[in-house]
């Protein structure tokens, strides 16, 4: 392992973050835009300090004390048993061994607050600071940990292939430990703070609400490509060994895999709407980066390519489907975008992922496996922990809130305060 | 309807475990793993179902 070139990949992940937040909050209305970006620092403080003091100890380190049980003949390692509060984490640089502890931590602390990050979207010019950091604490302590345990810190999904014979679940840049689990994260959300006041008539037809400023969501696309890179790359190195030169094919399947989704949502909304949709596209761009990180070291560039147009003509429709016939109310597709493309990324992987050792079947298997315990331990966590927080802290805003925007509501000022509309007498001749 | 849909994903879950403790050959390990997969979608289904009538309500 590279340490110089692993710490320089990691320190680029927050980027990821920034990208995301100036995206939900371009995608969100402007009356709502300083409680956007404000409720995506309280995310990551609240995930940095979940996950160093608690999250850390369950999410664990291959090599590290874990809990087991045996059945079926098998070991099953479903939760790490590291000491808490990142004891033991060698910051100090007296034991050799330490830097391979202190360099996942830092990387998982930073994904932890990727992973908060993602539901923001979701819930939108609606969802309470108070609940944001109760849900960014469930995430960053609980459910990411456990999970990332499972593929990155030598769980049972790791060890499919040692254990039961088919192949080890692979996910080399965190599609299903950061993005599916975020995404599902999204979807609770959306379920529980219901739809925005006025987004659905009576007669079920969906309102048009825009995002208030689509140039800021652009940016936050290009941040995001550099801290997918360097989420993908770190990972890659940490986890699956990737040298220099894979990163370097790490780099370039991102990009490809980001062209491919923004390519294919933009081609998609110019013919089914004669112009390409700005939002769509850039909701294609980060698809393509969502799908692309479960394969990143390990598909060609052309491979990378084909993952990224399937994963931006999926975001495309199912966004459609999600807001038209499930009513889900997610302004920035959080669900389609981190979920679905994630769940797409991890079977691709599967199907054209170059692996040293296995059979394809085996790999395409062990995918599965992962997926299931995804969307069938997750997500009913995840739901059920949110459930619980909003009987603490309820969810939604109240509807003043929804008349006077979640700026004024939560934070007493509005992010724009200059910007009014003036009467025909202030408008210069 | 709600709780019952967790089951169901929980199950569904459950399902594909089992499926791996008890069974050796990958194609029986793989038509478990998609009757696991099977079961999770319809809680999924339902669980979607259950939220779609409070987004009838005017709010």
């Amino acid at each position: 392992m590279n340490p110089a070139l692993c710490l320089f990949a990691i320190l680029l992940v927050p980027f990821a973050s920034a990208g995301l937040a100036l995206i939900h909050q371009g995608l969100g209305r402007s009356r709502s835009a300083a409680h956007a970006m404000l409720g995506t620092l309280c995310a990551l403080s609240v995930s940095a300090i979940v996950f160093v003091l608690f999250g850390s100890s369950w999410a664990g380190f291959t090599g590290a004390a874990t809990h087991t049980f045996t059945a079926g003949g098998a070991h099953w390692d479903w939760l790490g048993a590291a000491p808490f509060f990142a004891r033991g984490a060698g910051f100090d640089g007296t034991d050799a061994a330490g830097l391979e502890r202190a360099l996942p931590l830092c990387l998982e602390m930073f994904a932890a607050g990727l992973v908060a990050t993602v539901p923001l979207s979701a819930g939108a010019d609606r969802w309470r600071l108070a609940p944001i950091c109760l849900s960014s604490a469930l995430l960053a302590g609980i459910a990411y940990p456990l999970f990332t345990h499972w593929v990155w810190g030598g769980g049972w999904l790791a060890q499919l292939g040692a254990n039961f014979g088919i192949a080890g679940f692979t996910d080399a840049g965190g599609a299903g430990a950061i993005q599916v689990v975020g995404g599902l994260a999204a979807l609770s959300v959306a379920w529980i703070a219901g739809p925005r006041r006025g987004k659905f008539a009576d007669d079920g037809m969906a309102a048009a609400i825009p995002g208030h400023n689509i140039v800021m969501v652009l940016f936050g696309c290009i941040l995001a490509l550099v801290g997918w890179t360097g989420l993908d790359s770190a990972a890659s190195i940490l986890f699956y060994g990737a040298g220099p030169q894979q990163v370097a094919g790490v780099a370039i399947n991102a990009m490809l895999s980001a062209a491919g989704g923004c390519l294919a949502a933009l081609a998609v909304t110019r013919s089914r709407y004669h112009k390409p949709d700005a939002s769509l596209s850039a909701n294609g761009w980060i698809a393509g980066l969502v799908a692309g990180s479960a394969s990143c070291a390990m598909v060609s560039p052309v491979a990378a390519i084909f993952i990224g147009v399937i994963a931006g003509v999926l975001t495309t429709y199912t966004i459609e489907v999600f807001e038209l016939h499930l009513r889900v109310d997610d302004p920035g597709g959080a669900v389609s975008v981190h979920a679905l493309s994630g769940i797409w990324g991890l079977i691709a992987l599967g199907i054209y992922g170059n692996f040293p050792g296995g059979t394809r079947a085996g790999h395409v298997l062990a995918q599965w496996v992962g997926i299931c315990a995804l969307i069938g331990f997750m997500l009913p966590l995840i739901h059920a922990g949110n459930l619980l927080l909003n009987r603490l802290s309820r969810f939604r805003v109240d509807d003043d809130g929804h008349r006077h925007g979640m700026d004024v509501r939560e934070l007493g000022a509005g992010a724009y305060p200059e910007f009014v509309i003036h009467s025909d007498e202030f408008v210069p001749r | 309807m709600k709780p019952v849909a967790c089951l169901l994903l929980l199950s569904g879950f459950f399902i594909v475990l089992a499926a791996l403790a008890l069974l050796q050959s990958l194609g029986q390990i793989a038509a478990f793993v998609g009757a696991g997969f099977g079961v999770e979608a319809f809680g999924v289904a339902l669980l979607v179902q259950a939220y779609r009538p409070a987004a009838k309500e005017q709010r």
